[in-house]
């Protein structure tokens, strides 16, 4: 068995056991961990398979982003976790049955497909013998430069759209009212009185 | 030597574990969104591996998109659910029926 066998069987591995205990883990925050191994081991799988770039996406967006997120909303939330996880057991024979049943579909459409005649000429973009990085640079700041764009725009609107749902303003707090002070006249803010001695106002 | 078969292997089976763990967390959506991830970390182990089987870098290309979607459907989603559980103090799917949809 050679290197890249040993290596593939690893990952393969590692990410099918990842994405398990995520399923089944009591402990959300062990969830979210497994949930890291997985993406990592895909990333792992990907550079097997010649896509260096978007592993090392898998693993900045993936691993540094959204895990990440995950990790915060689990920790920052107070949840009672083990009442979620009791009804577990009800659902696991139906869950069985699904996943059995899509796993025979699954291997009923993967034992019996095969390549198109032909299909060498019908590439849309062939890779070359260019980087894997610069061949993917090229493509999508050229053919595919305006999907590039609407993806730009959908994080864009993901971003707003977090930021909106989440934002709150507290009635109870004291801030900075930038209007109020530009219109601060100070004429009115203090008043000089004459005092004559001995008097008093 | 390891084939395209392995990795259609592998993204099954990683399917399959999303899919399962959509039925067996019906009440934790934390563990739902992150069953979600692993259905389109299998996807994407599809597409690399065609696009690399093939030699065609179409199917990486989708992959970037996938991925974008994946991180702004988690982004989205995690903020409804911080903001679902500030008003009603639980994260049980079940008690989503304000709307009475």
């Amino acid at each position: 068995m050679s290197v890249a066998a040993i290596a593939f069987y690893c990952f393969a591995l590692t990410t099918v056991a990842g994405g398990l205990f995520t399923v089944v883990s009591r402990n959300p925050v062990h969830s979210v961990l497994w949930l890291i191994l997985s993406f990592l081991s895909s990333a792992g799988l990907f550079v097997l398979l010649g896509a260096e770039f978007i592993a090392m996406l898998l693993m900045i967006v993936y691993v540094g982003a959204v895990a990440v997120l995950f990790l915060f909303v689990v920790m920052m939330l107070d949840i009672d976790f083990a009442e979620l996880k009791a009804e577990m057991a009800k659902y696991m024979p139906l869950a069985l049955l699904i996943g059995v049943i899509i796993l025979l579909q699954l291997a009923m459409a993967y034992g019996s497909w095969a390549y198109s005649d032909g299909f060498e000429t019908r590439l849309a973009a062939p890779q070359g013998d260019m980087q894997n990085t610069a061949a993917l640079g090229l493509l999508v700041y050229d053919k595919y430069i305006m999907l590039f764009q609407l993806a730009g725009l959908i994080l864009l609107v993901a971003m707003i759209g977090a930021i909106v749902l989440t934002l709150r303003h507290r009635q109870n707090i004291k801030r900075q009212d930038v209007l109020a002070q530009l219109y601060r006249d100070p004429a009115k803010a203090m008043e000089l009185k004459d005092i004559k001695p001995g008097q008093g106002l | 030597m390891i084939g395209i078969e392995h990795y259609l292997t592998v993204a099954a089976a990683l399917f399959v574990i999303g899919i399962f763990g959509l039925f067996l967390n019906r009440k934790n959506i934390i563990i739902l969104l992150m069953s979600i991830e692993l259905i389109l970390l299998s996807v994407n182990i599809n597409f690399v591996a065609f696009s690399s089987f093939l030699n065609d870098l179409v199917g990486q290309v989708f992959t970037l998109f996938v991925l974008t979607v994946a991180a702004a459907e988690a982004a989205i989603g995690l903020a409804i659910l911080v903001c679902f559980f500030r008003n009603r103090g639980t994260i049980d799917v079940e008690d989503v029926n304000v709307m009475k949809g």
